[in-house]
């Protein structure tokens, strides 16, 4: 007989549980496969130390030394005619390692062959920038550490890209709520009216299907007739509906039933 | 010497309408709403829509402009971001009394699917809102709806109402 697994909510979850689950891998090559990738693979291995390297996707992997960045995206743009990097960030393995995984997502054209330069850190290690190598890391390295907190050394402007500058937090760490903690659920009261608004204002309705008929301040349910803030009508299950005002409108007659008339043919 | 005695208060007679002040002045307000261009994401794109010449925002009197001193109406149209929660406000500080916010759609009314950190759940926490205008976009119909119920409503209000407290950011 199958374990009882309860159901209910399950929709709500972001993930499952299943024991039998297995995450799919993708298979992993022998870079001596690819005759292009061996041979930047070799360039790489006799100046730089390679951890390891694989094909993986029709794309070559090298992790290395997280000290030596800079020298292999150098050696791999000027030696191997990897022009141009199309996205970098990090990964937070935090969790499981206490380190986070930093990719270099590189693209040759003259070859047209895609390759992934990798490499960990610890959580507070600082990485040099790449700035000098590939232009566009610049605002891949702010939203790194914008996201992640990854600091980022020489970079011409550390600051935030996507999060206000005064944001507490780096919001894709694994670790970070979905809904924020406490300083950004307050963030924008905290701002705009100061910490003692947060009792007027109140805390943030999450829950969207909430209906509150006395509630004329929110967007609390659909129907209600009164100003911002005033008492609710008397009726409240009464749904106000019509487009005109009710005797009619300057020059404009009202269209009845009565003043129809049908024609049995055509004029 | 007449020769005729005129009965000016029978029809026909002298083109004498009454009607009160408060009436008046906000059926002028009400058939003259400009709003302000305020598109902050998909909703935008149907805001544009009903001001451009297929749906006509002109026939209601609402023209859209560039400035928040020269809008009555602050049509909120996108989602919110935490990160632009002061400027909403900043812009509805500086608009002239008497002034109303359409809220469009859902990001705007409840923060909508959005239910992340970095939206705010709802513009109402920010700014006052006169209409909640539902959708998901909302249909150019719509907003039309709401620009009808808004001024339905302004020709309920009186005239000359107190100012609220300003809070500039």
């Amino acid at each position: 007989m199958r374990r009882y697994v309860n159901r209910k909510n399950v929709q709500a979850k972001s993930y499952h549980t299943d024991r039998f689950h297995q995450r799919p891998q993708t298979p992993k090559f022998d870079p001596a496969s690819d005759e292009v990738f061996a041979k930047d693979l070799k360039s790489l291995e006799s100046k730089f130390e390679i951890k390891d390297a694989y094909i993986e996707v029709n794309q070559l992997v090298v992790i290395i030394d997280p000290k030596d960045n800079v020298a292999v995206l150098t050696h791999l743009r000027d030696k191997c005619d990897y022009t141009f990097l199309s996205e970098m960030s990090a990964i937070d393995y935090l969790a499981e390692d206490g380190e986070f995984e930093i990719f270099y997502q590189l693209l040759a054209m003259k070859k047209r062959k895609r390759m992934r330069v990798k490499c960990r850190i610890k959580e507070k290690q600082a990485i040099e920038t790449i700035y000098d190598v590939y232009k566009s890391s610049d605002w891949a390295e702010r939203e790194m550490y914008d996201m992640f907190g990854v600091i980022v050394n020489n970079h011409p402007y550390m600051k935030r890209i996507l999060m206000p500058e005064d944001w507490e937090g780096h919001p894709l760490l694994k670790t970070y709520p979905l809904q924020g903690d406490e300083a950004a659920q307050w963030y924008e009261i905290d701002k705009i009216f100061g910490k003692e608004y947060r009792d007027v204002v109140g805390p943030e309705e999450r829950d969207t299907k909430r209906i509150d008929p006395k509630d004329t301040k929110h967007f609390a349910r659909i129907g209600h007739e009164v100003p911002y803030g005033a008492k609710p009508v008397s009726k409240p299950d009464e749904v106000y509906e019509d487009f005109q005002e009710e005797d009619g409108v300057f020059l404009i007659t009202r269209f009845t039933k009565k003043n129809q008339k049908i024609l049995n043919e055509r004029k | 010497m007449a020769q005729h005695k005129v009965n000016y208060l029978q029809e026909g007679g002298l083109p004498v309408a009454l009607t009160t002040v408060d009436k008046l002045v906000q059926w002028g307000r009400s058939n003259s709403l400009w709003a302000l261009t305020y598109g902050l994401a998909c909703c935008a794109i149907e805001m544009m829509a009903s001001g451009a010449s297929r749906y006509d925002f002109d026939r209601f009197g609402t023209i859209f402009r560039a400035s928040p001193r020269q809008a009555d109406v602050m049509v909120v149209a996108g989602t919110l971001t935490k990160k632009h929660a002061e400027f909403i406000r900043r812009l509805y500080d500086q608009m002239a009394e008497p002034k109303w916010v359409i809220s469009m759609g859902s990001c705007a009314n409840t923060g909508g699917m959005f239910n992340t950190y970095a939206t705010v759940q709802g513009c109402d926490r920010v700014i006052p809102v006169d209409i909640y205008l539902p959708g998901c976009a909302p249909r150019p119909e719509t907003l039309q709806y709401a620009v009808m119920m808004l001024q339905k409503k302004i020709r309920r209000e009186s005239a000359f109402q107190k100012l609220k407290p300003k809070r500039l950011v």
